[in-house]
């Protein structure tokens, strides 16, 4: 498998991982060790601090990985701004995964706001990667913006439902510069090999893990399916077709 | 103005309500239980309806799934700081009542400093400040100086005291507070009158349409409810519900909360008129689950540790641990009574403790002072 690139940083790994909903940091940090991720997104409101050994982002920062902190909460750009500045200065990282949704239930981002935000955090020096609706012109213009990688989702957050946008999706990978990492709604490792076949560029799992009966063995699942369709991706997979290899061309009257 | 909620509110005559509901069949039952955590208020009605009880273990397997889904194996913890027993309310069910002879204390700055160290030494980060009725002493100023004073040690301020005006509540978002919680207690509106016989809250309008002032004022999160036993816990249950159901589509961007205050005993009041069982109590809990897969759930010390180790996976998200309901409690005693007895006095350590041997993660804090 060829590495991901995000802002020059190679990671060999193309499965990200989400840090909530475990039933205990010492699941979380097995789990993370099973799926083989080099990159894990932790919610900015959990991080306390002040709670030192016990608090999340500490444990974290012990790990072998990319913390990719998230602001997760924000309903605007304004909140996220400052959210982001508090999470730098806290987990000494200028990593973010832009999360803004206004909407506490399928915590849909939006779309307005997330633009504006990338903007003002990408001239702040952040590194960011947007999570954002499977929308082919926001991901252009996030691009534009300078941000290091798009994020779109396959399904609202933690709904399990698979690739629910897969047409978007397509025109996203198809015409984007920077990586497509398909964040939200993989429910299983067939969802995850899926969208890598498909050509993105990595995958962020969280609930499918967190909350399966072993979500240990679930993160080495993901692991595999995430490489399975990268493989497959590579290997310049077999196109599917409409239409039958006709055995009796329409043009081969012009070679007669 | 329109009439919001109180126009959708008399479409729904009480006693055509509980008709409805004990008409319930087991099939309408199983079609609710379909929508997994999409239902409508008929939905609701059929999910708490007596037909409902045959389906007890399907509704509290599919409950714990929907909200494993949605929240995780994790259960936020939060601590009720009482500010103030004061209240010129006359409610028959409570302990702060006006007509109750019990010593009256409203915490001053140096008090509640000291509630807070006490606080912050069990871990806590989510506080709900907590009050009777009295708004010459114990008004939006009064919560303004409290909710500033206490703002930088906590990332989650939570507010349970009088209805306010919207611009009262804007003042207090302003100064730190995101969650509002505010309960009906009954919306059956001629018995509404029975319990609380004196003082503003005798007003069942004013009260029915402070979660609309709440979410005109923008704040983050508001919690509703009714408290269970004194009418009949299957219709208030529904108006909550339907409640609920009206605030989502009109505040959008709010998110919301359901508790579940079952009557405690309480020194000078009456015993509730509607008990409630605890398999009631439990099929409560998931026929929210399973109308609302989004809702917020919170179980007070009201309940029992045995029943509270128990259902704590069908369908809640937060709980209390370690209350104490007297002004300055926390500190030491200060003479001043509780509002109703607790039920599980085991320290916050000890349910944190038992929040782990249950398999799930105890969270602290889950919400920043950026927000």
């Amino acid at each position: 498998m060829n590495d991901l690139i995000i802002a020059g940083h190679h990671f060999q790994s193309r499965l990200l991982l989400g840090t909530g909903k475990f039933s205990s940091k010492k699941i979380m940090a097995k789990a993370i060790e099973a799926s083989g991720t080099q990159m894990v997104t932790v919610a900015l409101k959990r991080i306390d601090v002040s709670k030192n050994e016990e608090d999340i982002g500490h444990y974290l920062k012990s790990m072998p990985v990319q913390l990719l902190p998230n602001t997760s909460g924000a309903k605007n750009a304004k909140e996220a701004i400052l959210a982001a500045q508090l999470g730098r200065e806290a987990l000494e990282t200028n990593w973010l995964k832009l999360e803004i949704h206004p909407d506490p239930r399928y915590l849909l981002p939006d779309p307005v706001e997330t633009l504006a935000a990338a903007e003002a955090l990408v001239k702040l020096g952040f590194i960011i990667l947007p999570y954002i609706n499977a929308d082919p012109v926001l991901c252009k213009r996030l691009e534009d913006a300078g941000t290091a990688a798009v994020m779109p989702l396959g399904a609202p957050i933690g709904s399990n439902k698979g690739l629910q946008t897969s047409g978007m999706l397509e025109i996203i990978i198809r015409e984007s510069k920077i990586p497509v990492i398909v964040d939200a709604g993989l429910g299983a490792p067939s969802h995850a090999a899926a969208a890598m076949e498909m050509g993105a560029d990595a995958v962020l799992v969280n609930t499918a893990i967190a909350v399966a009966g072993n979500p240990v063995n679930m993160a080495m699942a993901f692991k595999l399916g995430v490489e399975a369709g990268r493989i497959a991706f590579e290997s310049n997979l077999a196109s599917t077709s409409a239409y039958a290899a006709a055995s009796s061309p329409l043009t081969a009257f012009l070679t007669e | 103005m329109n009439n919001g909620f109180r126009a959708i509110y008399d479409r729904y005559p009480w006693d055509e309500v509980c008709a409805r509901i004990n008409a319930m069949t087991i099939s309408d039952v199983e079609m609710a239980l379909t929508k997994e955590g999409n239902g409508t208020p008929e939905d609701f009605m059929a999910l708490v309806s007596p037909a409902a009880e045959m389906k007890l273990e399907e509704m509290a397997q599919l409950s714990m799934q929907l909200t494993l889904k949605r929240f995780g194996k994790v259960m936020q913890l939060y601590l009720p700081l009482y500010l103030s027993n004061e209240c010129q309310n006359i409610c028959t069910y409570c302990g702060f009542s006006f007509d109750n002879k019990i010593a009256r204390l409203t915490l001053n700055e140096e008090q509640v400093l000291r509630e807070v160290e006490v606080i912050k030494a069990f871990g806590y980060d989510h506080i709900l400040l907590v009050s009777g009725e009295a708004n010459q002493t114990v008004g939006t100023d009064y919560f303004e100086r409290m909710v500033r004073l206490i703002r930088p040690y906590f990332s989650s301020v939570m507010l349970e005291v009088q209805p306010l005006e919207m611009e009262e509540y804007q003042r207090l978002i302003d100064a730190g507070v995101s969650t509002v919680l505010i309960y009906q207690e009954t919306y059956h509106e001629a018995h509404y009158r029975l319990y609380h016989q004196k003082g503003k809250k005798s007003n069942f309008n004013y009260r029915l349409q402070t979660p609309e002032r709440l979410g005109n004022a923008g704040v983050h999160r508001i919690g509703l409810g009714a408290l269970l036993g004194l009418e009949d816990w299957r219709a208030d249950s529904f108006y909550t519900a339907l409640h609920l159901d009206y605030l989502q589509k009109q505040f959008w961007k709010t998110k919301y909360s359901v508790s579940f205050p079952r009557l405690r005993p309480a020194v000078g009041c009456q015993q509730p008129n509607h008990p409630m069982t605890d398999r009631q109590l439990v099929q409560l809990i998931c026929a929210y689950r399973i109308f609302n897969e989004h809702v917020e759930m919170s179980l007070s010390t009201r309940e029992s540790p045995a029943f509270r180790n128990h259902v704590i996976k069908l369908g809640i998200t937060a709980i209390s641990a370690g209350s104490k309901t007297d002004p300055g409690g926390y500190a030491g005693k200060l003479a001043a009574l509780e509002q109703f007895e607790i039920s599980d006095d085991r320290s916050p350590a000890e349910v944190a403790d038992m929040i782990v041997s249950q398999g799930y993660e105890p969270v602290w804090k889950d919400w920043d002072r950026a927000f």
